[in-house]
């Protein structure tokens, strides 16, 4: 049903964003779907000083949960299996969909119903499942429209915000045996429904995300507004959860804080539809719940960035997508146009990590640098100081010490570094200054007429025809 | 090496400072409003109701004759509860015709078909809930199981007036989930809903299409 398209960065980021700017639908539903987004978070936090000091709750929880990491995700496992929860540590994506591979031949299981998980998408689960010949299919209705027209998500929390509801509507009636073209809201998504229901019923495996693990109780908390994940978690006879190592908090009341954050800042909601938290397969006497519940833990070189104090904050994360509603790239070239999993200024820091620098080094470019997603982020990552970093190490000789990631280097070019040496000596030496300023003043009109992407829309540079020490002599 | 192994050596090979222990507790209770049951269950109404739920105030001894009649008004033909619960018992003591009771009494594997494409609705208890938040708090076990909150189209929740705490956090100190926490544990505010079509906003998503909710206050207090 969903043909593979390419996940992976390269020169074609540049060609994507071309691609959604000149696509005026496209560009119409971002720009709506971010103003709308923008305008409801900020009506969820009226009270600036409540604001700032839940950030800071936020911020601390999230840290002080990092900085325990491995012992958290110790007693985690330690309360979970004493719940009788079984957990999975998986290094990369493949061992990730191995492991959940495995459980699904145990069980004969031929379907698998998702509840949303952008880890999921991380591992290319469905693809991995297909191979294998058994169907996962995607219940949150953003996720099951992309998934019925073979995409990828563009957005983490509102996987099809690219479309409108006339293309949902000719999707439905295309791929929906029995549907009739409509635009109705209400009515495709009674079709969702009523398709949907069907499968949960029949579904062999549930999988799901987790939004938080709590280690002093061994919880996995859920939350989510459809009632999908919910079923995923609930009607199946195996539920599998899968989840990168960083989202572990210590105690339950941190819960609380970040939850709250969650939802007003990723949907501009004071809490979601449902919570749902998850600490034990179904007891004896209990009539409904998996007998079987499994935790995959996935690293997926998110231990890279936790080898480093700066990068570490990356994984702060709680995946609100208040970053990219907020960001002036990410509402002009939508979510596609970044070819990873993750879009947005959280995707450009947190995919080096797992697909690699060399793959990804442009997107740590494609920002403004204008702070938009360190002031709305939750739990404050400073993502502009990351993102300079990223161009720090992209552009680092490999080998040296500014080298520290996996790709390091992969965006040096030697013309660019030799310009910058080149400007790093006149700086740094007065006479040559002199010298190089009053040559370039003097033979200003040999500057050249096309300069790049400059030019494209802009009259060219030329250096003044009198220098600022010239201009400075003539006042005295 | 397991994968085990390898990643918490990674994760330990590198040295963190420990930030002190975040003092949540403090926060929420510099936050908190001083109030009474009445002004809690106005502001949960208020929350549940914006967000498309049926709220009445009732009390013991008249919310099973209102849940007849709104049941009635609905059109139901059958009502799902729980087993070995007193709500239960009170609405089966009424043997009345025009609303068939349906226990929840086999293991899902026996009756899933039924359940989901016979039962118009159910009723369960709330153990207390949220006023900040609209959150109905349920812990599902083995006399009311969980898809009694899911599965049918209308979920009716008798909840006591006397049971809301101001936020989250209360409630799982008051409560001390900490301690005792279920197989499953719900935070329920509204009926299922879903934005994922242009941003529009629609209701009965996947769970319950309707959510309704008697809030029962002390007996024979005055509504």
């Amino acid at each position: 049903m969903s043909q593979v398209i390419s996940i992976h960065p390269d020169s074609d980021f540049k060609d994507r964003s071309r691609a959604t700017l000149n696509n005026p639908g496209q560009r119409k539903n971002f720009r709506g779907a971010m103003d709308f987004l923008q305008e409801k978070r900020r009506s969820q936090f009226p009270d600036q000083d409540e604001l700032a000091g839940l950030r800071t709750l936020g911020e601390s929880i999230r840290r002080y949960s990092l900085a325990r990491l491995p012992q958290l995700l110790e007693q985690l496992e330690k309360n979970l299996n004493a719940n009788g929860i079984q957990v999975h540590w998986a290094e990369s994506a493949d061992e990730a969909n191995t492991i959940a591979l495995n459980i699904a031949r145990k069980h004969n299981a031929r379907t698998i119903a998702k509840g949303k998980s952008m880890v999921s998408e991380e591992i290319e689960f469905n693809h991995a499942m297909a191979a294998a010949g058994i169907d996962a299919f995607e219940t949150d209705m953003g996720e099951y429209i992309v998934q019925l027209a073979g995409e990828k998500p563009s957005h983490i929390i509102m996987p099809a915000i690219h479309k409108t509801k006339q293309e949902i509507a000719a999707l439905f009636a295309e791929k929906i045996p029995g549907v009739d073209y409509t635009e109705d809201v209400d009515a495709l998504i009674k079709i969702g429904r009523q398709v949907l229901r069907r499968k949960f019923a029949e579904a062999d495996i549930g999988l799901s995300g987790v939004n938080f693990a709590v280690a002093e109780t061994g919880t996995l908390c859920l939350v989510e507004n459809e009632g999908n994940g919910r079923m995923c978690t609930t009607v199946p006879k195996v539920h599998i959860a899968v989840t990168g190592i960083e989202k572990v908090v210590e105690k339950l009341e941190h819960v609380p804080p970040l939850y709250s954050l969650l939802t007003r800042s990723a949907t501009g909601q004071s809490i979601t539809t449902y919570f749902n938290m998850i600490s034990r397969p179904r007891q004896p006497g209990e009539k409904d719940g998996p007998e079987e519940v499994h935790l995959i833990l996935l690293d997926n070189c998110r231990t890279q960035a936790f080898a480093d104090e700066q990068l570490r904050a990356t994984l702060q994360c709680i995946r609100c997508g208040a970053c990219m509603n907020h960001c002036p790239v990410y509402a002009r070239i939508g979510g596609h146009a970044y070819g990873t999993t993750y879009p947005g200024p959280i995707g450009a820091i947190v995919s080096p990590h797992m697909l690699g620098l060399n793959a990804t080094y442009p997107l740590a470019f494609a920002s403004t640098l204008c702070g938009a997603c360190v002031e709305v982020c939750p739990v404050k990552i400073p993502l502009t100081d990351i993102l300079i970093r990223l161009r720090n190490e992209a552009q680092a000789r490999p080998g040296s010490v500014d080298a520290s990631l996996r790709g390091s280097g992969a965006g040096r070019k030697a013309l660019v570094s030799t310009i910058w040496k080149a400007w790093s000596l006149v700086y740094s030496r007065l006479g040559v200054y002199r010298l190089t300023s009053w040559f370039m003043s003097r033979g200003r009109d040999l500057s050249p007429i096309q300069q790049g992407a400059w030019t494209r829309c802009r009259t060219p540079l030329k250096p003044a025809p009198k220098r600022l020490r010239d201009l400075l002599k003539e006042i005295k | 090496m397991s994968a085990r192994d390898n990643i918490l050596g990674r994760l330990r090979a590198t040295t963190t400072k420990f930030p002190t222990l975040p003092d949540v507790s403090s926060w929420y209770a510099s936050h908190r409003r001083d109030e009474d049951v009445a002004q809690r269950a106005a502001r949960l109404r208020a929350a549940l109701e914006a967000v498309h739920t049926e709220v009445y105030d009732t009390n013991e001894s008249e919310w099973q004759d209102l849940l007849l009649s709104i049941a009635g008004k609905k059109g139901l033909r059958n009502l799902l509860i729980g087993t070995d619960t007193a709500h239960g018992a009170k609405l089966e003591a009424l043997h009345q015709n025009n609303l068939k009771l349906v226990r929840y009494e086999h293991a899902i594997e026996n009756w899933r078909e039924q359940l989901f494409d016979e039962i118009d609705a159910s009723l369960t208890l709330a153990r207390s809930a949220i006023a900040e938040t609209g959150s109905l708090i349920l812990w599902p076990d083995a006399s009311e199981p969980r898809l009694m909150s899911l599965v049918p189209h209308i979920h009716f929740v008798l909840l006591d007036v006397t049971k809301i705490h101001a936020d989250l956090h209360s409630a799982m100190r008051a409560e001390n989930w900490q301690g005792t926490i279920p197989t499953n544990a719900l935070l329920i505010s509204g009926p299922s809903k879903t934005a994922d079509i242009q941003q529009t906003l629609a209701y009965g998503a996947h769970g319950p299409r309707e959510l309704v909710v008697l809030l029962c206050h002390p007996a024979g207090n005055k509504l």
